[in-house]
This record gives C-alpha cells, structure tokens and sequence, in this order.
C-alpha cells in the first residue's frame, strides 16, 4: 500500500498547489484579504504531502518493493542501504519528484520567512510558486509517475542503481543542484509578483536579494560537487568537460551571478530595475531550460535521462507557458516599473552594468555552444558536436575582462567616480599582480608559459585589491580594528565572494597548465618517476565488494625515497548492471593531488595505469568553497531581517552604498 | 528605449521554443551517411604500426567488417576503446582510422590499452575522414563483403548499443551465404 500512499498524497499535494496557484491570486483581484492569506497555509498542506509522497517512494526503495516498476529498475537487494537511499532521486521519475518537493520547500521557507512581506506581494509570490508546482506535477503524474507497479510478474530482484551513480557525491550533488535550480524560483516569483503589482522599489529588491542569494549558494556547490565527482569517478582526472549538462547547470548560476549583482544596484541605487525583473526571469527560465534538455533527449550527453518525446513535448509545454508567459508580461509590464535613477559613466553602476553585460554574453555564447547542434541540424541537417576548444575560446577572455573589473568595480563609488582615484586605490595591487605573475613560474620553476603569467597575475590581482580595499574601507580614524568590526557581513560576504573567484582562477590556471599525466604499462615491480615522487606498482588482486567484484591495484608512492603511502585505484565489474567502473585513488594535498587509476589489463600481470600529478587542483572546488561561504555571509546581514517599513533616506543609501 | 524592444526577449524565447520543438523530433543519435549503400570512398594511407600502405580494395576481402574512426584525444574513444578490446577477441574484424593525431601518442595508446585493430591507417590530414562525412570521433561504419558502406554509427559502441550492431552484421553475413 505504501506507494499507493505515496500516489495519493502527490495527487492531493496537486490539488492544494492548484489551490494555491488560484485562490491568493483571486483575492489580489478582489480586494479580500482572506482569500490572500489563504496562500501561506495551502503551501504548508502542499509540502506537507510532498513530504509523505517522498518518503513513501524512499520506503520503497528501502524496502525492496520491487512491484514499484521505479524501484525495480533503478535498485537491488544487493545494493547498500545509503545508495538505495540515493537511488530514490538516481533517474528520471525519481529526480522529478525531488525537484518538485524541493520546490516545496522553498515555497515553505518563503511562506515562513517573509512574515514582513506585504500581504498582497507574499500571496502572489506563492501563487506563482503555486503555478510552477502545479505544472511539474502534472508532468511527474501524466508522464513519469515513480509510483506506477508491475503487476501481476513482479521482478524477483531489480536492475540496481547505475554504478556511477552509487558514489557519495552522487548522494549529494542532484540535492544541491536542484535547490540551487529550483531557488531561483524565489526571485522568478518575486520579479513576476512585482510585474502583476507594478511596484518594484529598494524593498522589494532587498527581500529578492537574500534568496536569490542562497539559491546562488546552492548551485554553486551543486556544480562543483559534480565536478570534484567527475574529476575522481570517471577515472580521466578532468573536471569539467563542457558537456551539455553540465551546461545547463552554469547557464543559470552565469545569470545568477549577475542577477546578483544587479538587485545589489537596484537595492541600492534604485537602478536597473527593469533589467534585474529580466534577469531573474532568465535565470529560473534557465534552470527549467536545463530540466528540458536533460530529460527531452534533445542533445546526446553522457548525463541524459531516458528520453521519450512524450515528456519532452510535455516540458516544453510548460516552458512555454512559464517562459513565454512571463517573458509576455514582462514585455506588456516592465515600462511600470522604470527607474528615474542616473548615475555617470564612470561609477560603480556602469562597472556592474559591464559585469552583467559580460556574464550575459558568457551565458550566451555558451548557450549557442550547447544548442548549436541542435541549430546545425535544423538548419543544415548536420550532425555536429561542439567541443571544449569553443567553450574555452570565448569563455577564457571573457572572464579574464570580468576579472580585470571585478576590482575596479569594487573599489568604485556609486553614482560617479574618479578615474583617477580609483587608479591611486589600485595601482599597488596592480604591481604586485604583475610582478608576481612574472615571478611565479620562476619559482614554481616547470615551465615559463604566458598562460601561466596572465592568470596568476590575473588572479593576484583580483586577491590583492580585494586586500587592498578592505585595508582601505577599515582604515579610519577609529583605528584599523575598529573599521575591520565595522564593516557589514554583506560587505565581508562580497569579498570571499571575490577571492572564492581568484582561487578557483587560480587553480584552473595551474592545473590545465602543470598537470603531469603518465599513462604508462605497468608490470608488477615496474617504477614510474614523476613530480618528484616515486611510484612502485605491485600488481593487481580481485577483492570483492558488495555488490561488484574489483580489481585492486597497489601502488606504493615514495616521496625522495621514503614511503609516503600506497594508493588503491579499483576496477569494479559490477554484477548485476554489467557494469565497469574506474574507482581512481587519489592521494590530496592543497598543492597537489597525485591521482593513480587502472586502465585495461595487458597481457600477463600488466595493466595500463595511469598515474597524474595534478597541482592545485583542490583550489578548483576550495575557490567555490569560498564563493558559497561569501554568499551564505552576505545572507546573514542584518539589514535583511529589519523591519522593511523604515525608509532608507538617500544619504544614508549613499553611505552603505560605499560598503557594498 | 523604444517600447517595442521588450518584446525582443519573447520574441527570442519563441524562435528557441521552436527550435526545441522541432529537436524533440530529431534523434541526434541517428546519422544517416550520404555514404550508405556506396563503395567506401577510395584511399591510400600508410598504416600506423608499419607505416606499410593500405588501400579501399583492403575491405574487399569477403568479410564483413568494422571501419572505426578514434583518436587519442577523443575522451569518447576511451570510453569505446576497452568494449572493441572485447570485440576484437570474440573475433569481430575491425579497422581503425586513426584521425587527426599524433603517431607517437597514438602507438602508446594501442601499447597501453591493447590494439583491437586489425590495422590502422593514418589519417593524418583527415582527408579520408573528411571523405567519410565524420563529423566527430569516434565513429563506426559497417563494411560488406564488397566493400560497400552498409551502416554508419556515431558515438561509442557500448555494450548497449552492440546487439543492434550485431544483427545488421549477421544479416549481411547470411546475405552472403544465401547469394
């Protein structure tokens, strides 16, 4: 019965979205109070159930109901209890349902933390919410219901979990990716909410802000958590591979990040209104563009659902409705919601105003990238993929210019600035990027390249204006101590923020440059020189798994000539998928992490084995570390949980402004 | 700003919905080969091991075989490479064009991984490739008896996707047994 239950409360969860999406909305219209209230409850009833229908298809799995066709395909008795867990969201119907109560929930926390709101704008951000929700419901019970049986011949055992999925980053990374994907609802409500409304001011901006902020957080862990899992699951020691999937998750954080940006202005300054109501449409519309191409087949990728036209034809349904829709409104709509503000060319908002434009043609350009085969095929019945070549074409020197104006825009005021003066704050940062640009390689000592010149001074220079600027924003008359206090979490948050960019910089700087890849033959005994270190190869023995059958290779690695440690790399074969996978090991440090996998086994005792040393790969994932702890410190500011009634004066607006 | 320009993001997002509306109806796994049903395009290149030089009438051998194009930066060939080791045992006759490489890297990749093939011919320029219609690596063509281009498949061969490989093989082998 316990799917059934499952069903059922889905099919109630929809009925009380669909109330949600309707009642607040009627009540906007009539003037009723009541009827408006009536949102936040609806919500609570509606996540409450999607909580039930998620733990029913989770007891399934748990359990073994192998009548649950889902549950049949995607798990196995054999499979150990956490990844049956995770199996739950490990293909398409499941991961569909965790979007949805994902969902769920942030229309709970909106519905709990935005007690401040107005009540007409909170029962509109609801009822949009209402209306999303309803959609993907829809979509999960007409066309890939987790819940459906195969009955009367149950399967005696099921197909188990993909291998690759049975991994803990693959237990964590969806979660993370879909709250960052499903966050950036939040903003879309809101921005459509104030477009309904057409009231949009400094308030409306700051209660936007910390939510799209989060959903940013979110997806920024998601995408890296999928990269770090790449980098040590699929055994090739990359990290990222411009795949269209992957695509799909930068697009929105690409937007996300300029979205951030420009709610910073209109919170501000007033500013950008319009363009920041586009931006938040684009971002969400991106995450549900990015739903559609994974589980439409669209594009080949390595990632892709099942595909099935029928639910392909299904979401870009919804997409149009959603996109088209609001993209519509905003185009009837937005001339209400036109700022008056003006500000001079050089000043701190034409420097965000060019970090938008830059994000935005990024995301573009990668965009075209990811649909171009799609385009060729239309257009010019080719079959075509485009590759990493492109990607890295245009999207190394953009943000290489968004980097070079990260600081400039940072250390600038609002409304003018002088050039002058913003040289005169950054020209010590400038040296000392330059110099140590020039001097790194030197010292590094492998190889003198440009690449490695222009991004460490690149990413050094981001690091040290940031420095700079906060040595310059604390050093008042109080004393450096006391300006360091007085700084605001939002400003704090902006910082790591930047370094988290400079880090992640860094590391993709070093390690696409230094990395030292050994793919050698190895026989038992055989030594491979590399980076310094030693490595012993001793063979390889069967060792069994519970699930799957290894082979384990054991390699000792000696750092100048004393034992440092002996690595594991693994060939699984997993029994019941007939399956193989590469389990690399990998040795980390901050500086460098040595990553021994198996490759094919060779005649006699020999295997193909390849061994890499890759510095400062770790950076890679610390910067987004970073970038998430800013976003999450930026969160926490104060300002965000005052009572929003008092009004800013401008003066006041004027002085934060120099913080943020 | 004039009014009309608000209009420009939907009217954007509604070429793209149209665009996406027609890619639902195309499988962009299926490449049909201009090449289908023809001779395989004429070529002399040396092979990779030997540098010994090969040409089309190679394939008219009576066998019906396996044309694969790989290349060492190919992350896709990886992915393949271990599968056609398979197949190269269970005695599927396969050929490799080894596309735009570099021969040193190439003759480590076959020493460390295990060589399925045959022979492969080095196609440096990528003419004969370019003659394929390749568009991307790596690729497989299904070679008859006399040398005609019967299958064209795109992407790796996985275990997956063999069996329907299998049953176009085994049909023109009965086709030659019934002619």
């Amino acid at each position: 019965m316990i799917p059934e239950y499952g069903h059922f409360a889905l099919i109630l969860a929809l009925v009380l979205a669909a109330l949600q999406a309707v009642i607040p909305l009627v009540g906007t219209a009539t003037g009723k109070v009541q009827w408006m209230l009536m949102a936040r409850p609806l919500s609570w009833g509606q996540f409450a159930f999607l909580l039930i229908s998620f733990a029913a298809l989770t007891i399934s799995f748990v359990n073994d109901d192998f009548s649950v066709a889902y549950v049949a395909n995607n798990s196995n008795s054999l499979l150990p209890v956490q990844y049956k867990v995770s199996a739950v969201w490990g293909s398409h119907e499941g991961s569909l349902l965790l979007w949805i109560v994902l969902l769920g929930a942030w229309t709970f926390a909106v519905s709990i933390f935005s007690k401040r709101l107005p009540t007409d704008v909170l029962a509109r951000a609801l009822a949009v919410m209402g209306m999303i929700s309803v959609g993907f419901m829809l979509f999960t019970l007409f066309t890939s219901n987790p819940f459906e049986r195969v009955l009367p011949n149950v399967p005696t055992d099921g197909a188990d979990l993909n291998p690759l999925l049975q991994d803990f980053g693959l237990i964590v990374h969806p979660p993370m990716l879909y709250m960052g994907y499903v966050g950036f609802s939040v903003a879309f409500a809101f921005a459509i909410a104030a477009l309904l409304s057409g009231r949009l001011d400094a308030a409306w901006a700051r209660w936007s802000r910390p939510w799209t902020t989060m959903a940013w957080v979110f997806l920024t862990l998601g995408i890296s958590l999928g990269s770090w899992w790449a980098y040590y699951e699929l055994g090739w020691g990359g990290w990222w591979f411009w795949d269209p999937v992957e695509n799909a998750s930068f697009l929105p954080w690409l937007v996300g990040t300029a979205l951030i940006h420009s709610l910073a202005v209109t919170e501000k300054r007033g500013a950008f209104k319009s363009w920041t109501l586009l931006l938040a449409i684009f971002a969400f519309s991106l995450s549900l563009l990015g739903t559609f191409l994974v589980r439409s087949g669209v594009l080949n990728s390595v990632h892709a659902f099942a595909s099935d036209p029928d639910r392909g034809l299904f979401i870009l349904a919804l997409l149009i409705i959603c996109i088209g829709g609001s993209l519509l409104l905003y185009a009837v709509k937005a001339p209400n919601v036109v700022a008056k503000a003006s500000f001079n060319w050089i000043s701190k908002e034409s420097f965000l105003l060019l970090n938008n434009v830059l994000l935005v043609v990024t995301c573009a350009t990668v965009l075209l990238g990811t649909l171009y085969p799609l385009v060729a095929d239309f257009f010019y019945q080719q079959k075509i993929s485009v590759g990493a070549p492109f990607f890295n074409q245009f999207f190394v020197p953009l943000m290489s210019v968004l980097m070079l104006f990260i600081s400039i825009g940072m250390v600038a005021r609002w409304k003018q600035t002088d050039l002058k003066w913003v040289g005169q704050q950054l020209w010590p940062a400038a040296l000392v990027s330059v110099v140590f640009g020039f001097v790194f390689p030197l010292i590094y000592g492998v190889e003198y390249t440009w690449q490695i010149v222009f991004g460490v001074a690149l990413s050094s220079w981001v690091i040290s204006s940031t420095m700079l600027d906060v040595y310059n924003k604390a050093n008042g008359k109080s004393g450096f101590i006391a300006g360091l206090q007085k700084l605001k979490p939002s400003y704090y948050g902006m910082v790591l923020g930047h370094l988290g960019v400079a880090v992640t910089a860094i590391g993709i700087t070093i390690v696409s440059n230094y990395t030292e890849e050994n793919d050698v033959r190895l026989s038992p005994g055989d030594v491979v020189e590399a980076s310094g270190y030693r490595f012993v190869f001793d063979g390889v023995q069967k060792v069994p798994g519970p699930n799957y059958i290894a082979d384990q290779g054991a390699i000792r690695v000696f750092d100048d000539g004393e034992y440092y440690t002996t690595l594991f790399p693994e060939k699984r074969h997993y029994k019941v998928a007939q399956n193989m996978m590469t389990e690399a090991d990998i040795d980390p440090g901050l500086f460098r992490d040595l990553y021994v996998a198996l490759g094919e086994p060779l005649e006699g005792d020999a295997w193909a084995v390849r061994i890499h040393y890759k510095p400062y790969v770790r950076w890679l994932w610390l910067g987004s570390l970073f970038m998430a702890a800013g976003g999450i410190l930026a969160v926490s500011d104060r300002r965000y949980r005052l009572k929003v009634k008092q009004k800013l004066t401008n003066k006041a607006e004027a002085a934060e402004g120099a913080t943020a | 700003m004039k009014r009309w320009t608000l209009f420009i993001p939907f009217v954007v997002f509604v070429l793209l919905g149209l665009l996406l509306w027609r890619g639902l109806y195309l499988n962009p796994k299926h490449v049909p080969s201009a090449l289908l049903d023809k001779p395989f395009p004429a070529f002399t290149l040396p092979t990779l091991k030997t540098g010994e030089s090969k040409t089309e009438a190679t394939l008219q051998n009576g066998k019906v075989q396996l044309v694969n194009v790989w290349g060492t930066w190919c992350i896709s060939c990886r992915v393949e490479h271990p599968f056609l080791v398979e197949l190269a045992q269970k005695g599927v006759a396969i050929i490799g064009i080894n596309y735009k490489d570099e021969n040193d890297a190439a003759l480590k990749w076959l020493d460390d991984l295990g060589d399925p093939y045959l022979f492969s011919v080095d196609d440096e320029e990528g003419t004969l490739s370019m003659d394929l219609g390749v568009t991307g690596a790596p690729e497989t063509f299904i070679v008859d008896q006399q040398g005609m281009v019967r299958h064209k498949h795109q992407g790796p061969i996985t275990s997956a996707n063999w069996p329907e490989l299998k049953t176009i093989i085994d049909q023109l082998e009965q086709s030659k047994g019934e002619g």
